[in-house]
C-alpha cells in the first residue's frame, strides 16, 4: 500500500495545495512542515511553470513570483530532500510535462523516489498520453495521479478504473456539465480509488455537504491565496486555514 | 503512441477539462470533412466570398532585378481581410456551427487570425471574443479596432510576456470554463491533435492551387516553394501538396528577430529543442528546466516559441528545410517588394520575401520559386516607420 493510499484510510481528508518558491523555497520548507503539523494528512506541492495553462490567474501569478525568485526543478528537489530529514508526509508533486520531458523522465522520477516523493499530477498529460510515464512511474513506485473531469460516463469510467493513488476531480463551472458529486459517484460505481474534488470556495455550508461524496477536498487558490496577501509571514495563516479545513474534514 | 502523430511530434497533451471536447471535433472533423454539403458550402464560401483562387503573381521585375530564378508569389494578401487566416477560419468556423456551437474564441498574434475569425463570426451569425496578447494590442491597435469594428470583443491578455503565447494560453482556459457552446478556433498547425490536421486541411487549398497554376503556366513543378513560419499555417499550406513531389525543395523561413546568437529572437528550429507544450510534442525555444522562453520578432505574426508538429517532422526527416531571418533583412525586403512589385507584403510575409531575395541570385534563370505572400502589409506600416525612426503623428 501506498502512502498516499495510507493517507485516505478510514478518513475524510482536505488537501493543500502550494507553489513552491512562493514567496522562497526557504518559506516553502516552513509552510509544509506547518501544514503537516496543523493535521494536513496529504500535501500537493506546485512545481513552478512559465505557462501554467490549467491554472487560474491566482496559481499562474505565484508561479510567475517563484520563477521571478529563481526557483527550478532542481531547487525543489533539494527542498523536499531537506523536508524529507524531519516529515514523513505523503507529498505529490502538480508539474507540467513539458518540465518532466526536459529534466529526462527517468532522472526526473528517479530523483522522486530517492527523495520520497509519492506522486506527480500532470495537469497537460491525459489519459491518451499516460503512455509516455506509465512504465517508468512504475518501476520508481510513484503514482501518477489521474484527473477526472465532466465527461461522458464511459470516459470517466475508462481514466477511473486504471488510476493510482488518488483521482483528482475538477467539477465543471456551474451550468456547464457535471458537479463534483456526478463525478464522484460515476468514479464509485467502478473503483475504490479515492476520490478528491477540488472546488473554488470553502463555504461551511458547502463544506459540510461534499465530504458526503468525496474521500478528500483541494480549495483551488486558498493558501496561494494567503502567500500571496502575507508573503514570508504567511505561516501562521496558513497554519490556522489548515487546522480548520482539516477539522471540517474529521467532522 | 496517441493519434494525430507526426514521427514522434503531434499528439493531444491537453488539460482533462478540455479532453472531451478536443475528441467530439475530432470526430465531427472526420465527418463533415467528407460531407458533400459541407463541403460544397465552405468552397462557395472560399469562391464568393475569400476571392479564391487566389492569384499566382509573376514577379518580373524582382526576377530580373535579382538576375536568377523565377520568382512567382502566390497572393494570399489579396483574400478576404487580407491573409491566408481567412482559409482556415471559414473551414473551422462553419465546422462550428453545424456543431451548434454559438460562439466562437480565438487567439491572435498580429491580429490577422483574429480579424479573420471576427469576419467569420460576423459573416455565419457566431458570437465572437478574440485573446490578444497585451504587447500585441498595442503593436496592432488598428487590428484590435477592425476586430471590434465587426463585433468581436477582443481580450487582452497580460499574463506572460502578453504575446501570442499568452493568448493561446487563455484561450485554453476560456474554453474549458465555457465548453458547451464555444468553439476553439485555433489559428494554427499547432496545438493538439486535431488542430494540426484541421488547419491544415482548410490551408492546403494554398498548395492545390498554386501546384495547378504553375503547371498552367510554367508546365512545369517549381524548383522551391517558401514561406514563412511562426506556428506554420501558411507555410503547411503552401508546402502540403508539395511534399509528395520529391524535386521540390521546402523552405521556411523563421523570425530570427534580432538573431539567432542573442536572446531577442523566436527561431525555434535553430535555437529551440524538443518539448511537449501547447497539446503538442514539437520543438520550442525553452530553457534546460522546461521554462518556456520569452521570444521576440518585429513581426507579431510570427513571435511565438513553438513550432507545428508536421513542421517539426518535416525537419526531422529533411523534407523541409527552416532558415532564420532577421528583423533588419525582413525590413529591408519590405521596403524592396514595395518599390520593386508595388506591393506591400506583411512583416511576417516579407521573411519569406527576404530569403527569396538571398536564393534567387544563386539558381539559374530556368529554375523557379513560389514564394506565398501569406498577407498584405498595410497593418504593419506604422511599425515599419518607427523601425526607421520616422514619426507619422497618428
Amino acid at each position: 500500500m501506498s502512502k498516499i493510499t495510507n493517507a485516505f484510510e478510514n478518513n475524510k481528508i482536505f488537501i493543500p495545495f502550494i507553489t513552491a518558491g512562493d514567496p522562497n523555497l526557504d518559506k516553502t520548507y516552513d509552510f509544509i512542515l506547518t501544514m503537516e503539523k496543523a493535521g494536513a494528512p496529504l500535501i500537493e506541492i506546485g512545481i513552478p511553470f512559465s505557462d501554467p495553462i490549467a491554472e487560474g490567474p491566482v496559481v499562474q501569478c505565484a508561479n510567475v513570483r517563484a520563477l521571478k525568485g529563481g526557483c527550478t526543478t532542481d531547487k525543489v528537489f533539494d527542498m523536499i530532500a531537506k523536508v524529507r530529514e524531519v516529515s514523513n508526509v505523503p507529498l505529490v508533486f502538480i508539474a507540467y510535462l513539458n518540465q518532466l520531458y526536459k529534466y529526462g523522465y527517468e532522472r526526473f522520477l528517479e530523483r522522486c523516489k530517492e527523495i520520497g516523493i509519492d506522486g506527480v499530477l500532470i495537469p497537460d498529460m491525459p489519459f491518451e498520453e499516460k503512455g509516455e510515464l506509465d512504465e517508468l512511474a512504475g518501476a520508481y513506485n510513484v503514482d501518477i495521479v489521474s484527473i477526472i473531469a465532466s465527461a461522458p460516463v464511459e470516459r470517466i469510467e475508462m481514466i477511473a478504473k486504471q488510476a493510482e493513488g488518488y483521482i483528482y476531480v475538477i467539477p465543471a463551472p456551474e451550468g456547464e456539465g457535471m458537479d463534483g458529486a456526478a463525478i464522484a459517484k460515476a468514479i464509485k460505481n467502478v473503483t475504490d480509488t479515492p476520490v478528491a474534488v477540488r472546488f473554488d470556495s470553502d463555504d461551511d455550508s458547502m463544506i459540510d455537504k461534499v465530504y458526503e461524496y468525496t474521500d478528500a477536498i483541494m480549495v483551488d487558490n486558498a493558501l496561494v491565496h494567503l502567500i500571496e496577501e502575507y508573503g514570508e509571514q504567511a505561516q501562521e495563516h496558513i497554519y490556522e486555514y489548515v487546522m480548520r479545513m482539516v477539522g471540517k474534514a474529521n467532522r | 503512441m496517441s493519434k494525430g502523430r507526426y514521427g514522434i511530434h503531434g499528439g493531444q497533451y491537453v488539460p482533462e477539462t478540455i479532453m472531451s471536447e478536443v475528441l467530439k471535433l475530432e470526430k465531427e472533423y472526420e465527418f463533415y470533412k467528407n460531407d458533400k454539403a459541407f463541403n460544397e458550402e465552405l468552397n462557395q464560401l472560399l469562391a464568393e466570398y475569400a476571392g479564391r483562387p487566389s492569384l499566382l503573381y509573376y514577379a518580373e521585375k524582382m526576377t530580373e532585378d535579382l538576375g536568377g530564378a523565377k520568382i512567382y508569389f502566390k497572393r494570399e494578401d489579396l483574400n478576404h481581410t487580407g491573409s491566408h487566416k481567412i482559409n482556415n477560419v471559414l473551414g473551422q468556423a462553419l465546422l462550428a456551427k453545424k456543431m451548434g456551437k454559438k460562439r466562437i474564441i480565438a487567439e491572435t498574434g498580429a491580429g490577422q487570425h483574429g480579424v479573420a475569425t471576427a469576419t467569420a463570426a460576423a459573416l455565419l451569425g457566431l458570437e465572437c471574443e478574440i485573446f490578444m496578447g497585451k504587447e500585441d494590442t498595442i503593436r496592432q491597435a488598428l487590428n484590435v479596432y477592425r476586430m471590434e469594428l465587426l463585433g468581436a470583443k477582443v481580450n487582452a491578455v497580460e499574463s506572460g510576456t502578453a504575446t501570442l503565447k499568452d493568448a493561446v494560453n487563455e484561450c485554453m482556459r476560456e474554453w474549458s470554463n465555457r465548453l458547451d457552446d464555444t468553439m476553439y478556433v485555433l489559428g494554427s498547425v499547432m496545438g493538439p491533435h486535431p488542430f494540426p490536421m484541421i488547419v491544415r486541411d482548410f490551408q492546403s487549398v494554398i498548395s492545390r492551387e498554386a501546384r495547378e497554376q504553375i503547371l498552367e503556366k510554367e508546365g512545369k513543378l517549381p524548383d522551391v516553394v517558401m514561406a514563412c513560419v511562426g506556428g506554420g499555417s501558411n507555410a503547411m499550406g503552401m508546402f502540403y501538396e508539395f511534399i509528395k513531389d520529391e524535386s521540390v525543395k521546402l523552405i521556411g523561413c523563421e523570425a530570427a528577430g534580432k538573431g539567432v546568437d542573442t536572446d531577442r529572437t523566436a527561431a525555434t528550429i535553430s535555437v529551440g529543442s524538443e518539448g511537449v507544450f501547447h497539446g503538442m510534442k514539437s520543438y520550442f525555444c525553452q530553457d534546460e528546466y522546461g521554462q518556456i522562453a520569452p521570444v521576440y520578432s518585429i513581426s507579431a505574426g510570427l513571435d511565438y516559441p513553438g513550432i507545428g508538429p508536421e513542421h517539426a517532422y518535416l525537419h526531422d526527416i529533411g523534407r523541409a528545410q527552416y532558415v532564420p531571418v532577421t528583423d533588419d533583412e525582413a525590413v529591408d525586403a519590405f521596403e524592396y517588394i514595395a518599390r520593386t512589385e508595388g506591393i506591400i507584403a506583411a512583416i511576417e510575409s516579407s521573411h519569406a520575401v527576404a530569403h527569396v531575395m538571398k536564393l534567387a541570385p544563386t539558381m539559374n534563370k530556368d529554375q523557379i520559386i513560389i514564394c506565398c505572400l501569406s498577407g498584405r502589409g498595410d497593418k504593419d506600416v506604422a511599425a515599419i516607420a518607427r523601425y526607421r525612426g520616422v514619426d507619422l503623428h497618428e
